[in-house]
């Protein structure tokens, strides 16, 4: 009876994590150091940060930061993209640049950004979609190459307008490489934004990470991180699960 | 209704790094509301053809002319393979195909037609490979076309289901006449359909054999009078054999 319980997929994820809030907790005794607070005493720290309104402002600027710069990189890099797997010539001319602005680390285009255009906002904002649209190009341009030939045919042949044609037979094609770009975009990008806002700004969970570091303040530290863990999941458990489960409607 | 004039002068293809020709000063003309089987061996270049009638392809010599008064005719194309959009249910892909509201009556009807009323809902890649077929079929038809082109629509389906579907294509045909090619290696099913056989030989294609058939179209399920014509045509026209 007790293996069908733990067949059930929710009552498995819920057993394993509070296994590793056991496992920490243990841990946390044994060592009894404040570089490691026990889960309870971050869970009041989390509380109290809530409470304060401070977690939920700093969340909120660099949610509003992840959101628009991810909107700006997805936009641009789903038209670059589409652009460049239809056409050869285009493609091979900006194949370097893509490479160029692949392989340039992450730190660097923030620490010019900056530089050049000052400790602002938008500075922040464009370092991010710099360093993502490079990546959001090169999956949208493999999904655009392998279109369906035979269906873009159907849709000239029975002269589809050009939205017609993108709307019903190229995005529904394209829409697994948008996912795949959207999840490895929300990962890379959260992680980018809280270095941008370490160097450049004045609020923001980067920001807050590194004035608990300088004040070794561990509990707030990880109070801070287990509420950006949980927005995460809420972004894929409410809106991406969702959107995939609608678009994967039709496959047998 | 349109009449097509086909004239190609040169189609070539480029098959590595050397040229091939696909067809040679071919010339065929087709007379409105008339009913054209292609008859020719695999991989002559019929469906280059269908595609080059279609204006899929532009990359050859000579000029198709298409004629219907002051409008571009509509050309509804069944495809080899049927190409539904998988994310689409069938009655959508058939909607699709409109510009303005669809005709939901006469989806309706068709749908009945071809057997398909109850799936009309569901996602092709659900269907079976003959009803994803028939689909196809309507959905060239629903747009009423001026001009069908069909290319081996029953090719790999079994012989009742391709008697079925070609008993409903000949029937929708009467009801609402219009030019129709159609693409086919199998001089049975050429016969039971065409008002018209043109025998097309292997690359560069040209045209080897024109010929009408003249049984009624009442008789056209009758398998004896369809071998009785065959059997005339292969002794008349010897040069047929080689080509099927």
């Amino acid at each position: 009876m007790f293996s069908r319980f733990l067949r059930h997929p929710q009552t498995l994820a819920a057993l394993s994590l509070l296994l590793l809030v056991a496992l920490w907790q243990l841990a946390a005794t044994l060592l009894h150091s404040n570089t490691l607070p026990t889960p309870i005493k971050v869970a009041t720290v989390l509380w109290q940060a809530i409470a304060s309104g401070e977690l939920p402002y700093h969340l909120g600027a660099t949610l509003l930061r992840l959101i628009s710069s991810f909107t700006i990189a997805m936009v641009l890099g789903c038209g670059i993209g589409v652009l460049l797997g239809r056409h050869k010539t285009l493609d091979a001319f900006f194949d370097n640049w893509l490479v160029i602005f692949l392989n340039v680390p992450a730190l660097v285009t923030i620490i010019l950004c900056y530089v050049w255009f000052g400790l602002i906002e938008w500075a922040a904002i464009l370092a991010v979609v710099i360093n993502k649209l490079p990546n959001v190009i090169v999956t949208i341009r493999e999904g655009t190459r392998t279109l369906n030939q035979d269906l873009l045919e159907m849709a000239q042949s029975y002269r589809f307008s050009r939205r017609k044609t993108f709307v019903h037979v190229i995005w529904p094609q394209l829409h697994p490489f948008v996912m795949a770009a959207t999840r490895s975009g929300l990962a890379l990008i959260w992680k980018i934004i809280l270095v941008v806002e370490l160097l450049g700004r004045s609020n923001g969970m980067g920001y807050q990470l590194h004035l608990f570091f300088q004040l070794f303040d561990v509990a707030s530290l990880l109070a801070y991180t287990v509420a950006f863990v949980a927005v995460i999941q809420l972004i894929e458990v409410l809106i991406l699960k969702p959107l995939d489960k609608k678009a994967q409607r039709w496959r047998r | 209704m349109s009449s097509i004039d086909i004239h190609i002068a040169n189609k070539t293809f480029n098959a590595d790094g050397r040229q091939h020709c696909a067809i040679a000063d071919l010339q065929i003309k087709i007379e409105p509301n008339q009913f054209v089987c292609l008859v020719g061996p695999s991989g002559c270049g019929k469906t280059t053809l269908l595609n080059i009638i279609a204006g899929l392809d532009s990359q050859f010599q000579g000029q198709i002319a298409l004629t219907e008064q002051a409008r571009q005719p509509q050309i509804g194309y069944v495809f080899q393979n049927p190409r539904l959009l998988p994310w689409h249910t069938v009655r959508e892909n058939i909607e699709l195909v409109f510009e303005h509201t669809p005709p939901a009556q006469l989806i309706d009807s068709l749908l009945a037609e071809m057997q398909l009323a109850d799936v009309q809902d569901v996602y092709p890649q659900r269907l079976s490979l003959g009803m994803q077929r028939r689909v196809s079929i309507i959905r060239a038809f629903a747009i009423n076309p001026d001009i069908l082109l069909m290319d081996e629509p029953f090719v790999s389906l079994d012989a009742p289901t391709a008697r079925q579907i070609r008993n409903s294509l000949q029937n929708l045909w009467l009801q609402r006449p219009h030019t129709v090619l159609f693409v086919t290696h199998d001089l049975r099913e050429a016969i039971a359909l065409a008002d018209r056989l043109v025998f097309l030989s292997a690359s560069p294609m040209q045209v080897v054999g024109d010929i009408a058939v003249t049984i009624d179209r009442q008789q056209r399920n009758d398998a004896e009078q369809i071998e009785q014509f065959r059997q005339h045509l292969l002794q008349h026209f010897p040069a047929i054999n080689s080509l099927l």
